[in-house]
């Protein structure tokens, strides 16, 4: 049993900014970021609900995110081309406009 | 040596282990010895696992494939049971290099490398090395030119990550036991090169 996928590796996806209380797998300093989907790693329980003793089902897409460090840290100090990925669920996705 | 016979009461967290450890073990939930033999079985596990991954991989095209496809069902061609959550490896090559790190918690690829070191689980290398892996992994004797691109994964959720290091040069005809040596921990979470000793 599993949330419909919504996102495909390509699409440019959107770390949704919000700040609720519990078990949060989003890190804190990837929320807001924009940048692409890197690879889709299944679906599996939701660790927000698991953490409250509930089963987590329907399952969440997960995805991995891949940011450029440049984006998410202003003041990086490193090459361009270098990068984070992160592991999202879909959850704390919105779909984003193409990069300005 | 100067600590013997110094009085270190448990702190917060290990004395939670053991009221928690006693009371299921009172109620019957495990035993004593069932917990032994997890704590034995996790003990016994380190990082000649991952050695062995990598050194395949280095020898046999076909396996690095896989594995980069599936690691999970790749390490089960070698006898070695990744259960559950997904492994992926990420490959180091000339343009490109991987570093592992879970800020959240301390999430390893414990069932190829062992248990995970203190500084993984430190504060300062869980915050640091996603601002500036370039710096953290300097303090490790790891110095990247930029062409070198660092790619930092974050295991946020149900992955863990292993680095598939790249391998020296100088290595060349070596067999894979003798590759399997030369392949470190650090290397395989990618604070460290691979290097021909």
């Amino acid at each position: 049993m599993a949330v419909e996928q919504k996102f495909r590796p390509g699409e440019r996806v959107k770390v949704m900014k919000a700040y609720p209380l519990g078990h949060i797998r989003t890190p804190y300093y990837i929320r807001g970021c924009s940048s692409v989907i890197e690879r889709i790693c299944g679906a599996f329980p939701n660790p927000e609900e698991l953490a409250q003793m509930r089963s987590g089902l329907p399952a969440q897409p997960l995805y991995r995110v891949r940011f450029a460090q440049s984006e998410v840290w202003p003041d990086y100090r490193g090459a361009r081309a270098d990068t984070i990925d992160v592991e999202i669920f879909q959850h704390w996705l919105d779909k984003a406009e193409a990069a300005g | 040596m100067s600590e013997l016979g110094k009085y270190s009461p448990l702190t917060y967290f290990q004395l939670m282990e053991v009221s928690l450890r006693e009371l299921l073990v009172e109620k019957g939930v495990v035993s004593d010895a069932e917990v032994d033999a997890v704590a034995a079985d996790m003990k016994s596990r380190g990082p000649e696992r991952g050695a062995k991954v990598v050194a395949r991989a280095w020898t046999d095209p076909g396996f690095k494939q896989r594995l980069l496809a599936d690691g999970t069902a790749a390490c089960e061609e070698l006898g070695l049971d990744v259960p559950a959550l997904k492994l992926v490896v990420v490959e180091n090559t000339p343009e490109v290099h991987n570093v592992i790190v879970c800020t959240l918690c301390s999430c390893y690829p414990r069932m190829l490398l062992g248990l995970p070191p203190d500084w993984y689980k430190s504060r300062e290398y869980r915050s640091r090395v996603v601002r500036e892996p370039r710096a953290v992994l300097a303090e490790f004797g790891t110095r990247l030119p930029d062409e070198v691109a660092i790619r930092v994964h974050d295991s946020t959720a149900d992955m863990r990550y292993m680095v598939l290091p790249l391998r020296p040069a100088g290595t060349e005809g070596w067999s894979e036991e003798r590759l399997a040596g030369i392949v470190t921990r650090d290397s395989m979470v990618g604070v460290a090169l691979a290097q021909a000793i």
